[in-house]
């Protein structure tokens, strides 16, 4: 785990994770006004309380970067420079909405422009797929990062981890954030994880991570930006937990019932647009009239965004129909941006002897030491070697499995290898 | 087989050769690869080891390891960074070691792969194949046809050869095609079948079947390893006066009704043979086409002869008896025909 170094933001930029904060809180507000009006379709899902995650990681992109957000990330949507009137849209099921009717919520993309990869209910599942990108990206010379977020609960789906390792074993640059918010619809983290930080699973991938309070807009970026810039260099994924709070029920037709009064009543002073308008007021970069300001922007902006919104009509009920393949003459068009030779990649250039090198073999460094109490071979051992010598046989590996130990895992792995027909 | 540089044998200066499944598989990959440098390959063993069934062999030693991605065991992960990867116009092939491991996979081919161009215009130029089919003693789960689970699954394309020729042509369409195409090898044919395939460059249309021996007195509908054991029985019916008409369908999503239709309106019954199993099978869809496109012209029963509802069984005896074969279809083409 590490701890990301502080770092100078400019005024601009303090402001602007102020202002996205404020426009994701307040899309979701009036959203909330047209779920109670009945003008949206589905279900209607919450950020609140948690804005400074989306808006701090995802400001910590550059433009070329490729994010996948999940159902909470409304902000980092904004943030990329989707129209507020494209999410009302959406969750009204409007013709004029990005899947023109087709899916709701935050299941939209845009792989031209923005570059946004949909994501589908089915939690986890952008993980392998955001690795592909960013691995993609690299082979194409992008040197771009790509990024996805997953919550508590969906870091114990098996795709996390089938994503994330491969992610680990191909360095791809990608960053992860893991939104804590202690509840996975109405189960809590305790019942899901046995684990105290949810960045400890980093480890069984041999990634870094990081712990950020997720309700520090300031500390989200600091850490994202380090943790991209990282990935973007070659480090490889990071994961990044960041402890928050989910402060409404898992969507609008959920009280929540079973969340503890005084849990709720910790977070709810812990607002992260409250510490940050504090923290913003007393380095003197806000005062009342910027906040006016600020209030009447928004107010405009989403008057009339709500406005074109609610203006769009439905699909025509016809439009079910069609649009499965892609035909290559009304859909996106499909082609790759080089930004490396092409040369790099093809014969003779990309030819390869098909045989693995396996780095710091014979070492001793690639097993965990002598002091492991199994062997792959590339670990000089001397101890083993000294007592072999002198006994004419195996000397016992290693401290740590006595001799009975050893027998039985010995029996094990013969019963296994039985087992195992293919 | 492969060069030394891993050029295939069937160099563009030889011309028309005979070639194995397997070989054709091969070459196809290692053509594609070579005309666009977009195509990749990723899958469990397919570049050190060059694949389970060396379906890829030579492909590393001349691509390179970005180019021929040895992965962990993690099916989901192959499918979905593929997927990730065509969104940057990328063209990945997956490898499933056996095909029965695609249902590992699932979820994202389902649910991501298969969606993305309905709802949100995102079309995803990969393909995923693997060794699949029974016959040669996998036992229940290395012998798996899973294909229905697939037909059944719109936005996918479903792809089941039966000659060298159409194993090439049609892995060449799949990896030019803007959409998800799942190509399944059949196992059995891989060393066991070989055909002549040209040695310039050519694709075979998805979509299409193909009427593989002409007849009037029924139409036998089949494709993959089924094939062969259709043609096999044709061979048997033709000497006792039957003449059958035999269409390989080659592709099974989008199904090619119009062939299917002709043929039956013609020779006014109809056999369906698949190595699936019967329930669910693609002879329950060809029967309801039928019924709605030709049912004036039917003059008996739709036919299935499949193997049975019941997993792959390992030992030959069972295996042999849950499997379909030329004699069971030559006995039932035979019973319809006197119909
Ligand atoms: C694979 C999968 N299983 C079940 C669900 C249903 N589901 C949707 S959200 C949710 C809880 C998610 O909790 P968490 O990952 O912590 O995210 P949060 O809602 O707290 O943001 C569940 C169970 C799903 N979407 N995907
Ligand atoms: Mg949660």
């Amino acid at each position: 785990m590490t701890k990301a170094m502080p770092r100078e933001l400019t005024r601009q930029q303090y402001l602007d994770l102020y202002y996205y904060m404020r426009l994701n809180r307040t899309v979701e507000e009036t959203m909330v006004k047209l779920f109670r009006q009945n003008k949206i379709v589905g279900g209607l899902y919450s950020s609140l309380g948690q804005e400074a995650i989306s808006v701090g990681s995802c400001y910590a992109l550059d433009k070329k970067d490729w994010i996948a957000p999940m159902i909470r990330n409304i902000g980092a949507l904004l943030v990329k420079g989707v129209p507020p009137r494209d999410i009302f849209m959406q969750h009204m099921a409007k013709y004029d909405s990005p899947t023109k009717g087709r899916d709701g919520t935050s299941h939209f993309g845009d792989l031209d422009n923005l570059h946004i990869v949909s994501p589908i209910s089915m939690l986890g599942d952008l993980i392998p797929v955001m690795a592909g990108v960013a691995i993609g990206g690299r082979y194409l010379g992008q040197k771009i990062v790509t990024m996805t977020w997953i919550g508590d609960g969906g870091s114990s789906t098996g795709v996390f981890h089938e994503g994330l390792n491969f992610a680990a074993t191909q360095k791809a640059p990608f960053v992860l954030i893991l939104e804590n918010n202690l509840w996975a619809y109405s189960t809590p983290v305790r019942r899901q994880v046995p684990l105290e930080n949810l960045a400890d699973r980093a480890r069984a991938y041999g990634i870094d991570s990081y712990i950020v309070d997720g309700n520090n807009v300031v500390a989200v970026y600091n850490t994202a930006r380090e943790a991209v810039e990282r990935a973007r260099a070659g480090e490889g994924p990071i994961l990044i937990e960041a402890k928050t709070f989910r402060r409404l029920g898992h969507a609008q037709h959920d009280p929540a019932e079973y969340v503890p009064k005084e849990m709720r009543a910790y977070w709810e002073a812990r607002d992260p647009i409250a510490l940050y308008e504090k923290f913003l007021t007393a380095e003197k970069l806000l005062d009342a009239a910027g906040k006016k300001e600020i209030d009447e922007r928004l107010d405009t902006l989403l008057t009339a965004e709500r406005e074109f919104a609610e203006n769009s009509p439905m699909p025509p009920p016809e439009f079910a129909e069609g649009g499965i393949y892609c035909t290559g003459d009304d859909c996106h068009k499909i082609r790759a941006k080089w930004e490396r030779a092409i040369a790099e990649v093809t014969p003779p250039k990309s030819s390869v002897k098909p045989v693995w090198t396996v780095p710091g073999f014979g070492s001793g460094k690639g097993s965990g030491g002598a002091g492991a109490p199994i062997h792959f071979g590339d670990t000089p051992a001397p101890a083993i070697m000294e007592k072999a010598g002198e006994n004419g046989r195996r000397a016992k590996p290693a401290k740590t499995t006595g001799k009975n130990a050893t027998k039985k895992a010995m029996k094990a792995a013969a019963g296994a290898s039985r087992k195992a027909r293919r | 087989m492969a060069g030394g540089n891993g050029a295939p044998t069937n160099g563009s200066a030889t011309g028309g050769t005979q070639i194995t499944f397997l070989e054709a598989i091969r070459q196809a990959m290692f053509e594609e690869m070579e005309r666009d440098p977009t195509v990749l390959l990723i899958g469990e063993d397919v570049g050190v080891y060059g694949g389970a069934f060396k379906t890829s062999e030579g492909l590393l030693e001349r691509f390179g390891w970005e180019r021929v991605i040895d992965t962990p065991i993690s099916e989901s992960a192959i499918v979905g960074a593929a997927c990730g990867m065509s969104y940057l116009g990328l063209r990945p092939i997956c490898e499933m070691q056996f095909i029965d491991f695609i249902v590992c996979a699932f979820n994202q081919i389902t649910n991501f792969v298969a969606k993305g161009h309905y709802l949100w215009n995102a079309p995803a130029p990969m393909v995923i194949r693997g060794p699949s089919g029974g016959g040669v003693h996998g036992g229940p789960f290395h012998s798996a046809n899973p294909e229905m689970y697939f037909v059944h699954t719109p936005g996918l394309k479903v792809i089941y050869p039966s000659t060298p020729y159409d194993a090439k042509g049609l892995l060449k369409a799949a990896v030019r095609d803007n959409n998800p195409v799942l190509f399944f090898e059949h196992k059995f044919l891989y060393r066991r079948i070989k055909g002549d395939v040209p040695a310039e460059d050519y694709t075979v249309p998805i979509g299409k079947a193909v009427v593989r021996r002409e007849g009037q007195h029924l139409t036998i509908l089949s494709y993959a390893a089924m094939m062969h054991s259709s043609l096999e029985a044709a061979d048997g019916l033709a000497k006792e006066g039957i003449e059958a008409e035999v269409i390989d369908l080659r592709t099974l999503l989008p199904l090619d009704e119009q062939t299917i239709v002709n043929s039956v309106k013609k020779t006014n019954k109809c056999l369906v043979v698949h190595e699936d199993t019967k329930t669910g099978g693609i002879a329950g869809e060809i029967a309801a086409i039928l019924f709605e496109k030709a049912f004036q012209d039917l003059d008996g029963p739709l036919v299935r002869v499949t193997a049975l509802d019941t997993p792959v069984p390992y030992a030959p005896t069972l295996e042999e008896y849950f499997l379909p074969n030329a004699r069971k279809v030559f006995t039932a083409a035979k019973e319809l025909a006197r119909y």
